[in-house]
């Protein structure tokens, strides 16, 4: 009777097993895709991540008390882990009847089931996350002095990394868990559920008393949709770095409008060090690393693009700066042969023109179109005007030529 | 084990009138006089404080009272000081789950098990402890609130000392039953009271057979009366639970399912002395929702020649 009693046991806990080793292969797979490299960067993690991973890891290794004892710590913390309740339930019921995947709770809906397994993969994805001091994100071709970070999002990977800026090559900080949109990314449409791929920024914050408890600790509004995403006719809104309501600890990965979803703690960690107006958020559905040879030498290709506009606008020579915009450029409602049009009128009431340029930020645009946006201080002074701004530019390459598709003010 | 033979030898030199007050209180407590039952235990535990089966009594005295408080007490200051008995463990586990307790109830239950590895009812408590405790975390993990709807588990309490632990065999659910007989004989006895097969003829075993499979089938084409009616009326309810709730919540699994697949696994049937049939097989299930498997053991009893269900068990 015992004897069966036990064997039962090893069965089912067997298949619990099977289950983990196969959302772990997966997560394996996933990191090898995104070809990082394991490297001596040391990851800061949040203590309640790195204990629910290693009472995974436990699992797969058949020590289930010992992975019994990281859940109940972990959940006597935080109670509000689903996932972590999710696992213990498991590791319970296994000792009953054998148990085939996991989350194995009657009642309660597929999708919410579905959604904490996809949880549990995304944060198996996420341990193997191994940042190289050798590779940054592509898209961090310079921020200007005045900025400390740089938030990029990998939606493959459910993480928000952020960066320092060094003044060289970024420097890793944190990575951070995420949700996001229901229906994954390249958000199109007002209420299409995804969330934006893009560059854009931090532009304020709503504290947390001028919210609902669904959004925790406080909302970060970010700058979608930006002047690219209206040129292509998106729209929709409300698009904020948020946290969650008290009874969760997390979201599954998939499950916002398109907001972007951080853990309470993670995003008052996060919210200390953000320049409000100012930090920038490339959100990717995949980052591309890149060596700093590399980023550094589209950076310098288009810093002479910008140079060379920025010379050409000071000559007068109308002809030659004109070269340097696209085709399909706009700017204020104006075409490119209106732009043009106005341009050979203003340049030529001129009889001098200087321009200074300052605290430059490049940032790379995710995504298939080879694109940059230029946000700098342009200090403008003519014989008859003088103007200081912020201005933004959305270059593209036209013809293997860096070129203007969009400016204006920032 | 030690402690045991100690134990039964303490009782063996207990005066005549304590040992008559214990039988006396027993009765009591059987006829449901519990203040009586109460009393008589008292003088009992005064003439020898050191008495196991007289505080354990107490301890179930106090239970049936609905003193939980005061009957936690006494199964723990048992397990203090007799740490190699299970069955005070146990009881103190099903009066901690009744409090939704579940951690204390397990921590008790696995106690129990560690002094007894083969002690069945402990094990099957332990699995009814899990499976509340896994739904709790499941309803927490999608915030569920059944906390209306969940009954406390209901687990077994033992009545007598020294019978779980020395017939495992024994129903996980039945502890009244047979519990005096063995109480007075086996304290001591480690090893189990394998059941004597009494030779049954071919003719009950394929009877027998017919009837578990005849169950299986009604079972697998979802017809709840011809299924219901495999039970004896004396068929010995899980958890004590009433009957008619027990036919309600059978009736409710056996029609939801779209689909049910039961299978009888490698039967094998042996006779007790009283004339039981009892079938071991391995039970498939399989439905829409779930597919598992397991060792099961229905217990059946002749009634006007029908082969009728009296326990049924899974191990």
């Amino acid at each position: 009777m015992q004897g069966s009693t036990r064997s039962h046991q090893a069965g089912s806990r067997q298949t619990l097993i099977q289950a983990l080793v196969a959302i772990m292969a997966a997560g394996a797979s996933y990191a090898w895709a995104m070809n990082i490299t394991p490297a001596p960067v040391s990851r800061h993690v949040s203590a309640p991540e790195a204990m629910l991973v290693r009472a995974l890891l436990d699992i797969s290794d058949s020590k289930f008390s010992s992975a019994f004892d990281h859940i109940d710590s972990l959940i006597t913390a935080n109670p509000n882990f689903r996932l972590a309740q999710l696992v213990k339930g498991d590791l319970l019921l296994s000792r009953t009847r054998p148990i085939k995947s996991i989350g194995n709770a009657s009642g309660g809906s597929a999708e919410q089931v579905a959604g904490l397994r996809d949880e549990a993969r995304a944060r198996l994805v996420r341990s193997q996350i191994a940042p190289s001091p050798e590779l940054a994100p592509r898209y961090l071709l310079q921020l200007p002095e005045s900025q400390k970070l740089a938030l990029v999002l990998d939606s493959t990977k459910s993480t928000l990394f952020v960066f320092e800026n060094t003044g060289k090559i970024p420097r890793y900080v944190a990575d951070y868990y995420v949700t996001i949109g229901k229906n994954g990314m390249e958000k199109l449409r007002e209420g299409d559920k995804k969330t934006p791929v893009g560059v854009y920024r931090v532009v304020s914050r709503l504290p947390k008393d001028k919210l609902t408890d669904f959004y925790g600790s406080g909302a970060y509004p970010i700058s979608y949709p930006n002047e690219w995403d209206l040129m292509r006719g998106r729209d929709g809104h409300g698009i904020w770095l948020h946290g969650t309501p008290r009874d969760t600890y997390s979201r599954p990965p998939r499950a916002s409008d398109g907001c972007i979803v951080l853990t309470n703690q993670d995003l008052e960690t996060l919210a200390a060090r953000l320049q409000i107006g100012s930090t920038p958020i490339v959100i990717a559905d995949s980052i591309d690393w890149a060596k700093p040879a590399e980023v550094e030498s589209i950076r310098s290709e288009l810093a002479s693009a910008i140079e060379d506009w920025r010379h050409d606008w000071e000559s007068r020579n109308t002809d030659a700066y004109l070269r340097h915009y696209a085709r399909k450029f706009t700017s204020n409602g104006l075409n490119i042969t209106q732009w043009s049009a106005q341009k050979y009128q203003v340049n030529s009431a001129k009889s001098w023109i200087r321009i200074k340029v300052s605290d430059m930020s490049l940032l790379l645009y995710p995504g298939k179109e080879e694109m940059a946006v230029a946000t700098f201080d342009q200090d403008y002074a003519s014989s008859n005007l003088s103007h200081r701004m912020m201005k933004r530019q959305y270059w593209i390459r036209e013809n293997s030529k860096w070129r203007i598709v969009f400016e204006g003010a920032a | 084990m030690a402690l045991a033979g100690a134990l039964l030898m303490v009782l063996q030199v207990q005066p005549v009138f304590a040992a008559n007050s214990y039988e006396d209180a027993s009765r009591l407590f059987k006829q449901g006089n519990y203040a009586g039952a109460l009393e008589r235990i008292e003088t009992v535990i005064a003439a020898n404080p050191r008495d196991a089966r007289a505080r354990f009594l107490k301890g179930l005295i106090y239970t049936e009272q609905n003193k939980p408080v005061e009957a936690i007490k006494v199964f723990t200051s048992l397990t203090e000081d007799y740490p190699e008995l299970p069955e005070p463990y146990n009881n103190l586990a099903v009066l901690y789950a009744s409090q939704g307790q579940y951690d204390k109830a397990r921590n008790s239950l696995e106690m129990a098990i560690r002094t007894h590895p083969s002690y069945a009812i402990a094990h099957e408590n332990l699995g009814d402890v899990y499976a509340k405790m896994a739904s709790e975390a499941y309803d927490k993990a999608l915030q569920l609130d059944r906390s209306n709807a969940a009954a406390q588990t209901k687990l077994a309490m033992i009545k007598d000392l020294f019978t779980g632990s020395v017939v495992p065999g024994k129903g996980g659910r039945d502890t009244t039953e047979s519990a005096t007989a063995s109480a007075t004989t086996s304290a001591g006895a480690e090893k189990p009271t394998a059941a004597k097969p009494a030779a049954g003829t071919g003719a009950d075993t394929d009877a027998v057979l017919a009837a578990v499979n005849g169950w299986a089938q009604a079972w697998s084409s979802k017809n709840a009366d011809a299924y219901l009616a495999y039970y004896a009326p004396d068929f010995q309810v899980p958890g004590g639970e009433a009957r008619a709730n027990w036919e309600a919540t059978r009736r409710d699994r056996i029609i939801k399912p779209k689909l049910i697949q039961v299978t009888v696994g490698s039967p094998r049937v042996s006779f007790d002395a009283t004339g039981r049939a009892v079938v071991k097989f391995r039970q498939g299930y399989k439905s829409d929702a779930l597919n598992t498997s397991g060792a099961k053991i229905l217990t059946l009893v002749k009634n006007n020649d029908r082969w009728q269900i009296v326990q049924e068990r899974m191990n």
